[in-house]
């Protein structure tokens, strides 16, 4: 396929990591997150780490919508979705993560809820144009990548005279969770990651631009490059991120070139704009309440807005205590650092919403990753983890 | 969950929406977020709405840029590919 086939030449990737092993300073080790799940699920899936040098490593972010969603949100759906009148639309990531009480919304499903999976908010639109007895609620979750679709398919619902069409939303911003995984202030020294740098997000990026990043990257003195979802964008952003480093530079760099600019989707950012506005704050697992980290539905939407339409009040509910889904979402753990990881919590039967989406840590570790651990049983358990410089 | 895939459009419809085909899957989606799309021209698909135009000329600079930062002479030719081993 046009613009994936050329961007995963192995013999490529392997040569362009031999430049990252040449150029990165034999005295120094190197720790970068990749924020986006989609970068971990192809880092993972196209063995990345193996072609990088040892003193290179790679540290998995909290870019994954459904990870990052926490469970009172999840319980606040399945209640939604349990009333008699409504229709849930949903995307399938979310039908599986584990909810309070052992629930899920696949679970709901199967007790009778009228739970469907969908690929587009265009299609709950449409079924609540074809189902006009039945109250159709769409769960929207993402980052600003998911975002424009949601406010289009709302301005659809609105141009049709729709009233039986509300979206449940839960749509976060990408820049406030860098944000907070840099600024550790006031936090203890265990709840600190040492980080050098940021693959920064792909397609986030394709509506945002690069501009927001800049502010990041000059207060807290970490590169940024922007990269693609492809083995060959990721090792490319590696070996720019190693060169900033050593060159002492702290700058925001594209190497998505082909459908990323500065200034991002005009068109996007406006009608995101036109359709929702920055909630105070909003809880994300394993980062805790973030201030203006997340969208609601402004007033003059709210014939559309499920919250207000049902007067959804969240109740926060705790994870699975031995569940270590928090900590690695902000890269203090690893999956394997999980005593669940592999004995109860796998893809089959999750505990942690990091096991869930195939872009979570947990979940692209046992699915790609985890015949590293046996190959390597002597390797340390617990990464290190020192005061930010 | 952000996953795009880059994608043709074969033809231009009413309501900012586009036939476009991967594969042989022919699929409606909307172009609404894009100005001036054309037939021919190679979008980002994320849930149905084309997100962006990828620049043809900067994805050929890219892979240049790519070509550049390679260590010439490597790798050994022969070693496989990355990718389906573990799909």
């Amino acid at each position: 396929m046009k613009y994936i086939d050329e961007y995963r030449d192995g013999g490529l990737a392997r040569s362009i990591a031999a430049t990252i092993a040449k150029e990165a300073l034999a005295d120094r080790h190197y720790r970068f997150m990749e924020f986006c799940g989609g970068h971990t699920h192809a880092i993972s899936r196209y063995g990345v780490e193996d072609l990088l040098p040892a003193n290179v490593e790679m540290v998995h972010g909290p870019g994954c919508p459904v990870c990052v969603l926490p469970v009172g949100r999840i319980d606040d759906a399945i209640r939604l979705g349990m009333r008699p009148e409504t229709t849930l639309c949903t995307y399938a990531d979310l039908m599986r993560v584990p909810a309070s009480g052992g629930a899920s919304l696949l679970k709901a499903k199967a007790a009778g809820a009228d739970i469907r999976m969908i690929y587009s908010p265009m299609d709950a639109v449409l079924i609540a144009e074809a189902e006009p007895a039945r109250a159709v609620v769409f769960f929207a979750i993402g980052f600003e990548t998911t975002t424009p679709s949601t406010a289009l398919a709302i301005g659809l619902a609105r141009r049709k005279g729709l009233t039986n069409f509300s979206v449940f939303c839960n749509h976060v911003l990408t820049p406030s969770a860098i944000r907070a995984i840099l600024d550790t202030q006031g936090r203890p020294e265990t709840e600190r990651v040492r980080l050098d740098g940021f693959v920064g997000p792909a397609h986030v990026s394709t509506v945002i631009g690069t501009a927001p990043y800049v502010a990041l990257a000059a207060e807290f003195e970490k590169p940024v490059v922007v990269a693609g979802f492809e083995p060959l964008d990721v090792v490319q952003a590696i070996l720019m991120l190693v060169r900033q480093v050593n060159e002492g530079r702290s700058v925001v760099e594209n190497q998505y070139i082909r459908a990323v600019t500065n200034a991002g989707n005009r068109i996007a950012q406006r009608e995101i704009a036109e359709i929702f506005e920055l909630r105070e704050t909003f809880e994300w697992r394993g980062l805790g309440d973030l201030p203006a980290s997340a969208l609601r539905i402004r007033e003059a939407y709210a014939l559309f807005d499920a919250e207000r339409r049902y007067r959804v009040v969240t109740t926060p509910a705790a994870d699975n205590p031995a569940c270590e889904c928090a900590d690695v979402l902000r890269g203090l753990k690893t999956p394997a650092d999980c005593k669940l990881f592999g004995t109860v919590c796998s893809p089959e039967t999750p505990m942690g919403s990091c096991m869930v989406s195939p872009e979570g840590a947990c979940a692209a570790h046992w699915t790609y990753g985890r015949f590293r651990d046996r190959a390597k049983p002597a390797a340390p358990k617990a990464r290190p983890v020192q005061a930010a410089a | 969950m952000c996953l795009a895939i880059p994608i043709r459009v074969e033809a231009l419809l009413p309501e900012q929406m586009a036939r476009v085909t991967l594969s042989g899957v022919s699929k409606v989606v909307s172009v609404a977020l894009l100005e001036d799309v054309q037939v021919g021209d190679y979008v980002l698909l994320h849930v149905g709405y084309a997100l962006t135009r990828l620049d043809p000329d900067e994805a050929e600079r890219t892979l240049a840029l790519m070509r550049e930062a390679a260590v010439p002479g490597l790798p050994a030719p022969g070693l496989p590919a990355l990718g389906e081993v573990a799909a």
